[in-house]
Order: structure tokens, then sequence, then C-alpha cells
């Protein structure tokens, strides 16, 4: 449940097989995600539940590739194009698809603004679309502003190899981890006594791992903040802006931008961008498709270059674009895959609440930000380390903890829902409730040592930033 | 507003590799819609073989369809983004290194790192070797996307190692300490050598002598060796003498203790786009026995991962072991011929090409066409070529040759039509120089 998709499966089953060194398995041409792995600690052997090879909606998306053949088989009319597609490494995207996606953007947010494909930038992922856009904005030196909690991937993406700082804007429960002035204004002097120059803010709409929408008053507080310093931007990661699943609705940053005054938009305008990919409304984080938007021309063309050092495989471009070009699909994939969502989500939130555990309410996302604050032993963040110990080893779920998302507040926990099947989950929510039970009462620190001696490194690495491959969001 | 990187031209696109494009783009060249437009010379791809692997790709149509033995592996490739690369594909690759290079050296697939393309290879393994200032030396002529490749946003510096016609444009070892000390002069600090072997824009392949001045030198100087081995499968002529020799074998016979420092010094880059003509699935990888190396360049691919639906078509392409085979050896014949017909159509011309035995293209020398021994005459002519003749070649200044009058052109990417017709106008166009200059030249042939 740590992941808001499948990818621990399949980095545990190489993990695993190394360390059982298991050669067979980890060379088999399909990593199985069905294996269930054992956690033994003395005489107690759990079944640690891991996800097995489960998505909400591909069957949607399945049954169109089953009715659409011709296009994974490079076809066009009857015709091969393998030839073109083969020889098409034009860093400006095959236009088919860019409008496609663009179309598919402009659904998602209800047709309420629409994208044009020349502003695009097509990148491996949006790992890969937010390091670029860092390169482009940021240099060392430079420094974004970044709401807590975050994914916990920007560490790396934003900072690694462009030498630009994160200083965080501390959101907190008090007011659902709202964006307040306050706040804002505290990163920004933060910023300022470390010597860093700041260069804008970036903001994951909806938040992961909070799950939630932006609201518009927090968008006005970015507008105001970035407004009259000319040298900042405002990137709105708009990865989940299709699993928003109820109200209030998606309101995209460019939208915003669109209802400002002419006199407001001019001054922004060329310094807000999007970042959007394929990973999560589709499901298919494997294809690495992101995407860069931005109405500021010398960013999409110093962009559009850099892509080069990741651009999508033309063989993958032309079968989205297809698969996305169909409107009748993608209008019933987007309306299906929300209900669905919204339905995994209420049986978490209920699951939890009979464990007499809440969640903050959220609207959007593949996970639940999860408050399990009154289960600590104490309120630091060693408490919440031996929280999550004992959920991993002795309930058997893998969960992020809100430490990883540099949340400011020991307790939170990320649970992701989307990724395993309904029975997988009724288990999770059957174990909790025992874990809790079992729990009240008994004493705290006493079998977390105990832990700690008998699980080596490797089972930290699970959360740990290190072995983190980019499915970890 | 931007940052600098975004803001300057560091990114090396303005050079006349990329004019001569340009050009084309305007005015290309179709057999029935266009036929006096430029012919496009300045694309090293190799168009040559795709009906082999088309033909491949109708017998094994479950592939396409994304299916392992008659099941749909649709969800698994969707949901499957490690940075370790799909275990078959990376398999198949080594494999296929493996017997592509003559099973003198056994490949290993956790050695390997997979990246979208050599390009972010080369950028991946500068960002592990370098840090901002430091340089690599590179051997000249080169192939000009390097300059944006290892230099733009990794901050690091090129020190141009000259090499020059008297020898074939072969790697000495004076040329290799010259270009250090050029390094100590401009205080860069000089963190490697980067070769492209077989050669770009040359051709030819790096003999065991020049490997081995390679590895002594780094050796000696403590620095790395990479080895972009792209076109590595494009050797048409391998007798004993000519035939490819990876980095890798060369280190592989010195496996004494003394050179266990260099083992993690040397690192190899390879590519699909070439061999297999496949640039726009984006298919790079790494190579090196550094496990430092190996772990940072896996989690610095987050930013450039293979997209698994290529992991996979590609992992039963290559596991096809007697196709593969079979393709490999067809394909060197087919560039063989186109090279022999480049080679024989401008000899026609009075033009004469580097000796060469592997790539895409011909070094070709046109330094007696020259006004005057002169880049601004190079330049010159290479407009003339471009608009008046209608051939998009490169410029060797583009590829930052240090002698002016040479020339890449490319073989592979054109039907044998329209390379016919660019030899024929070739021939015009030299023609039509040699009978007003005939004179001048017979004097200027005497003085070289």
């Amino acid at each position: 449940m740590g992941l808001a998709e499948n990818q621990v499966s399949c980095n545990t089953v190489i993990f695993w097989c190394k360390k059982s060194k298991n050669k067979e398995a980890a060379s088999s041409s399909i990593i199985i995600i069905h294996h269930i792995y054992y956690v033994s600690h003395g005489s107690h052997v759990r079944k640690l539940l891991f996800f097995n090879n489960w998505q909400l909606s591909f069957d949607l998306l399945e049954s169109w590739l089953a009715k659409n053949p011709d296009v994974s088989g490079f076809k066009r009319d009857g015709k091969s194009i393998f030839r073109e597609l083969a020889l098409f490494q034009d860093y400006h995207g095959l236009p088919l698809f860019k409008k496609a996606l663009v179309d598919f953007m402009a659904e998602i947010r209800g047709n309420k603004v629409t994208f044009d494909p020349n502003h695009m930038v097509l990148t491996a992922g949006a790992t890969s679309a937010n390091e670029t856009l860092m390169f482009c904005v940021a240099e060392e030196g430079d420094a974004f502003l970044l709401p807590t909690p975050y994914y916990p991937g920007f560490d790396r993406d934003l900072k690694w190899r462009t030498g630009v700082e994160i200083v965080p804007i501390q959101c907190t429960s008090s007011n659902n981890f709202r964006i307040t002035e306050s706040a804002l204004e505290q990163a920004y002097q933060d910023a300022r006594k470390r010597n860093l120059r700041v260069k804008g803010v970036l903001v994951t709409n909806p938040s992961n791992p909070l799950g939630t929408t932006l609201s518009r008053n927090e968008f006005d507080l970015l507008v105001d903040f970035i407004k009259d310093k000319e040298t900042m931007h405002l990137i709105s990661d708009e990865i989940y802006s299709g699993t928003v699943f109820s109200s209030p609705s998606f309101v995209s940053v460019m939208e915003i931008l669109k209802e400002m005054t002419p006199n407001d938009a001019a001054k922004i305008w060329n310094r807000v961008h999007v970042v959007y990919s394929l990973s999560k409304d589709l499901g298919l984080p494997g294809f690495r498709v992101g995407a860069i938007y931005s109405e500021n021309d010398a960013v999409v063309a110093a962009a559009t270059k850099m892509s080069s050092f990741g651009l999508v495989s033309s063989q993958t471009q032309y079968l989205l674009a297809a698969m996305l070009s169909d409107n009748k699909f993608t209008k019933k994939y987007i309306s299906e895959n929300q209900k669905r969502l919204r339905r995994r989500q209420r049986m978490l939130v209920t699951g939890l609440q009979k464990a007499g555990i809440k969640c903050l309410k959220s609207n959007a996302g593949l996970f639940c930000w999860v408050d399990m604050r009154h289960l600590l032993c104490s309120n630091t963040f060693e408490a919440e380390m031996e929280l999550w110990k004992k959920i991993v080893y002795q309930v058997g779920l893998n969960i992020s903890p809100g430490s990883s998302c540099h949340c400011s507040e020991p307790g939170w926990f990320r649970v992701c829902f989307a990724n395993m099947s309904q029975d997988t989950l009724n288990v999770a929510m059957k174990r909790v409730k025992n874990f809790v039970t079992d729990s009240t009462g008994a004493e705290c620190g006493s079998s977390s040592a105990c832990f700690t001696k008998s699980f080596s490194n490797w089972v930290f690495r699970l959360s740990s930033r290190d072995h983190r491959a980019p499915e970890e969001r | 507003m931007l940052s600098r990187k975004a803001s300057k031209d560091s990114h090396g696109q303005d050079s006349s590799y990329f004019q001569g494009w340009q050009e084309y783009e305007k005015n290309p060249y179709h057999p029935i819609q266009n036929p006096m437009g430029i012919i496009q010379m300045g694309l090293a791809e190799n168009q040559l073989s795709f009906d082999l692997l088309e033909s491949w790709l109708r017998r094994n149509s479950n592939t396409m369809a994304l299916k392992k033995d008659g099941v749909s592996a649709f969800k698994d490739l969707a949901l499957f983004q490690d940075y370790h690369g799909l275990p078959a594909f990376k398999e198949a690759l080594v494999n296929f290194m493996t017997s592509m290079r003559g099973n003198k050296i056994k490949y290993s697939s956790d050695k390997l790192v997979l990246t979208a393309g050599a390009t972010a290879a080369n950028e991946i393994l500068m960002f592990c070797l370098t840090d901002p200032g430091q340089a690599f030396i590179l051997p000249t002529p080169y192939y000009p996307g390097f300059d944006r490749d290892l230099k733009w946003r990794t901050g690091a510096e090129i020190i141009p190692m000259h090499c020059s016609s008297s020898n074939g444009f072969r790697i000495t070892r004076c040329a290799l300490e010259q270009a250090y000390q050029l390094g100590q002069e401009l205080n860069l600090k000089i963190k490697g050598v980067l070769v492209t072997n077989p050669s770009n824009p040359l051709g030819t392949t790096m003999t065991k002598t020049e490997l081995n001045h390679l590895l002594d030198f780094a050796i000696d100087k403590n620095i790395h060796i990479v080895s972009d081995e792209i076109y590595s499968g494009t050797v048409f002529d391998s007798s004993s003498t000519t035939s490819f020799t990876s980095i890798m074998e060369v280190l592989n016979e010195r496996n004494n203790n003394n050179y266990n420092n260099i083992r993690n010094h040397v690192h190899m880059v390879y590519s699909l786009s070439k061999d297999l003509g496949l640039p726009g699935f984006r298919v790079g990888m790494i190579y090196s026995n550094n496990e430092k190396v190996i772990a940072a360049a896996t989690k610095m691919s987050s930013f450039a991962l293979v997209s698994s639906q290529t992991q996979f078509l590609l992992s039963n392409l290559l596991s096809d072991a007697k196709f593969i085979k079979k393709y490999m050896v067809e394909n060197q014949r087919r560039l063989k011929r186109r090279k022999d017909m480049l080679v024989r159509g401008l000899r026609k011309a009075g033009i004469s090409c580097l000796r060469s035995n592997a790539g895409l293209f011909c070094w070709v020398d046109m330094r007696h066409l020259l006004s005057s021994d002169s880049f601004e005459a190079e330049k010159e002519l290479w407009k003339r070529i471009v608009c008046e003749v209608g051939l998009n070649i490169s410029p060797g200044s583009s590829c930052h040759c240090s002698q002016p009058g040479w020339f890449r052109i490319c073989f592979a990417n054109i039907s044998e039509d329209a390379l016919h017709l660019a030899m024929h106008r070739m021939k015009a166009f030299t023609n039509s120089i040699f009978s007003v200059r005939l004179p001048i030249i017979m004097m200027r042939k005497k003085s070289f």
C-alpha cells in the first residue's frame, strides 16, 4: 500500500531474488508480481502484502487494445508504418500524439481550457519533465518552495543533477494542510536566510500525498505571491488531474490563468508551467509518457532540446495517439475510472474508520492521507518510525510514513488503495482493525527493539529513498 | 527569468550540422514530387534493412500485441518502470552484444544500465564522472551532438585532441599528451577520454594499437575512458586487420592485478539506433565494471527510462538468435555495397574518401575543391553543395576537424536511386569546377 501503483512489487521481486540467489525468477521475461512474501520474526510468520499485479481500470485499456490490433501492430489503414516509427526521433514529438494528448488533457479539465500542442514538450515521464523544467528555470544557488507534505521523489528529481534547492512551505493539520500566506512567507524568508534565490513555487495538484485538490483560495495566494516577483515561476504538477473522483472538481492552474483579468494574466502567463503524465490517469508508468506545458516560448524551446535526453519511444507515442484520439473511449475511461476510484477510496476510508482511524477528507489521487497520531507512543518522528515498522512487519502492510514526505507533524501516513484487488483491500482492513484492537493497552517500545535487531538494512530500503525507483509515487 | 543553461546557446544547435538539416527541411528531395530538391546525406541513419525487421514482425505479431505465450503482458508492462530494466531485455542485449562481437567477451546484464538512447547514456556518464568545469578529451573530428550531450547541462568541458589526415586521423600517444597538456594550460581537470569506435564521422574502427595507447594513457594519468560503440554493428569490412575490437576486449587482455584500477575506469556506451536502425525507439545503454558508476547511472536513468512496451518487443526480437545473426550479416553486406557505391561515385567525380570499414557515412576529402585552405572556403563550398548541387552533407568544421575541406557524407539513409542521382550531381558539379579551374587545381595538388 506504499506505492501509488504497482512498482514496489517489481523491485521487491528482483530484490528478493537477489537475496535468495534465485536467479531464475529474476530473469523471467516479465516480472511476475503474484508472489506473496513472508516476513518472519521468531515464530511469527506473516504474509507481507505487496501489490499483486492489479490496477483499477486495466480491463478498459486491454479491451481497447484487443479491438484495435492494428495499432500495436505498427499499422495505419492496413499499411505498415514500422519504418516511419522506427526512424522517428524528432524531439518535437509525433504530431498526432501531441494533439491527442492536449485534447485528453482538456477533456480531463471539463474542456474549460484548451491546450496548444506547440506549447507542449514530451518527456520520458513526469520525472524527466520536472527535472527538465528545473534545468530551464533555475540553477545552483536557486530554490523552489514546495508545500509539505510532498512526494519524496522530488528531492531527487528537482535537486540532484540540477543543484537547485527545495525549501518547504510547512503545512499543518490545523487547517487540513492548506497553503497559508504566512507559511509561504515563512518559506520565502527561510530561503533568503540560506542565501538562496527563490525562483518559484512547485505544487502538485491534486496533491500527493494528501489526495486533495488546491482550493481557489490557495491559488489566489500563489498567484499573489509570484505576481510581482518577475523572476518567480509557478509549476503545477498535475499528474493526478484525471483521478479527481468527487467534489470539489479539479481546477487547473491554466483555468485560473484564463479567469484572470488581462492585466493580471499578462504579469504571469509566461511564468506558469504545467507538468503532466499518463502514469497515473491511464496507469501506464512503464510507457514513460510525460509532458511539460508552457506558454513561455523560451521555456518550450529549451525544454524541447533538453527532451533529447529523455524522448518518448515512437512506438509508444503511436499506440497512445490512437488510444487517446478515440474520444468515445477516453470519455468512458475517465468517467469509469473515477467511479472506481471513488468506490475504492470509500472502502479504504470506511475500513480505517472501523479501526478507529481517520483520513484527511480527499477527493482525488490513488491514496489517502491517514491520521494515526493517536497510535503513536509519543508525538515524535521516532515514534512514527516505530509505528511504521510495526505496521510493515507485524501487520504486514507497506505504507509510507509522513516523514518520508517531509510532513512537519508525526503520525500521518500515506495509504494507497488503487493498486490491489478488493479482496486484498478487505484483508488489509481486517489486519489494521486487529492490530489496533490488539495494541490498545500494549506497551510502547516493547517489541520495537526486537524488530530492529532481526531486520537488516534491506527491510528499510523498501522505504528508503536510495532503493526507490521512479515508481515510488 | 530563465536559467543560464536555457538562455544561452550552449546546446550547440546553431552549428552548421543542424543548419544543413534546416535547409533540407525547406526543400526536401522526393523522386516524384520534388526531384530537384535537396538530397539528405547528412543523416546517419540505417534504413537499409527494414524489410528484414518487418518480416520478423509479421511472423511475430503476438509480440507487437504485447502477448507472450498467448497471454497478454500488457498489464505487467504498463506498470513496469523499474530502472533496473526488463531482465529478459537486458539478457537479450548482452547475449546480442556478446555474439555480435565474436564471443570474445561475455557481457553480463548486471553491468548494464538502460537509457533512452545513447544521447541520454553519454550525458548520464558525464554526470557520473565529472563535476562542472572538469573536462574530457575527445579526438577530432567528432560527432557534433557531443557538444550538447556532454557539456550542456553537465557543465563539463571538451578538450579536442586534433587528429590529422597525415596518418589517417589515427589517435597517437603524442596527440593524447598534447591534449592533456592543453587541459592543464586551461586549468581544467581532465577526467577522461571519450572515443567513438567505430568513429563518427570517420567510419573507421580503432586498431588494437590505438586502443592500447588509449589504455596506457588512461592508466598513466589515472583517468576514465568512455567508448561510444554505437556503430559497432555496422562494421562491414572485417578482415583480421580491420575487424572491430571493443575497448572491453583490450581491457580484458590486461588481466593481472596491476590493472585493477583501470578496470573501474573503462565504460562503454551502446545503442540500437544505428545497428538495428531504430532511433525512434530510444534504446541506449551504459556498460561498466564499476559498481559505483552502475549504481549512480541506474538511478539517473530514472530521467530517461526505455518504454517497457519497447523493451518487450526488442527483447523478443533480439532473443531470436537465428534471425539476428542473419540480420547482422545481411545488414553489413548491404552497408558495404552501399558504401562502395558512394566511394565509386565520388571517385568518378574526382573525389577520394578516407578508407573506411564501418559506419553509415564516408569521410570525404574535398580539400582540392576549396578556393583556399581555410574554413571560410569550406563553408563557401558547403553552401554551394547544399544549395546549388542539392546535397545536404556535413562540413568537417561542424565536427571540429582541424583541417578544412573534409566532409561527412551519409549513404545508408537514402534509396539507391537517390544515391545515384547524388553522385551524378556531384560529378556535374566537379566537372564544372574543373573545367574552369583545371590549371589552378593542378598547381594546388603539387603544393600539398
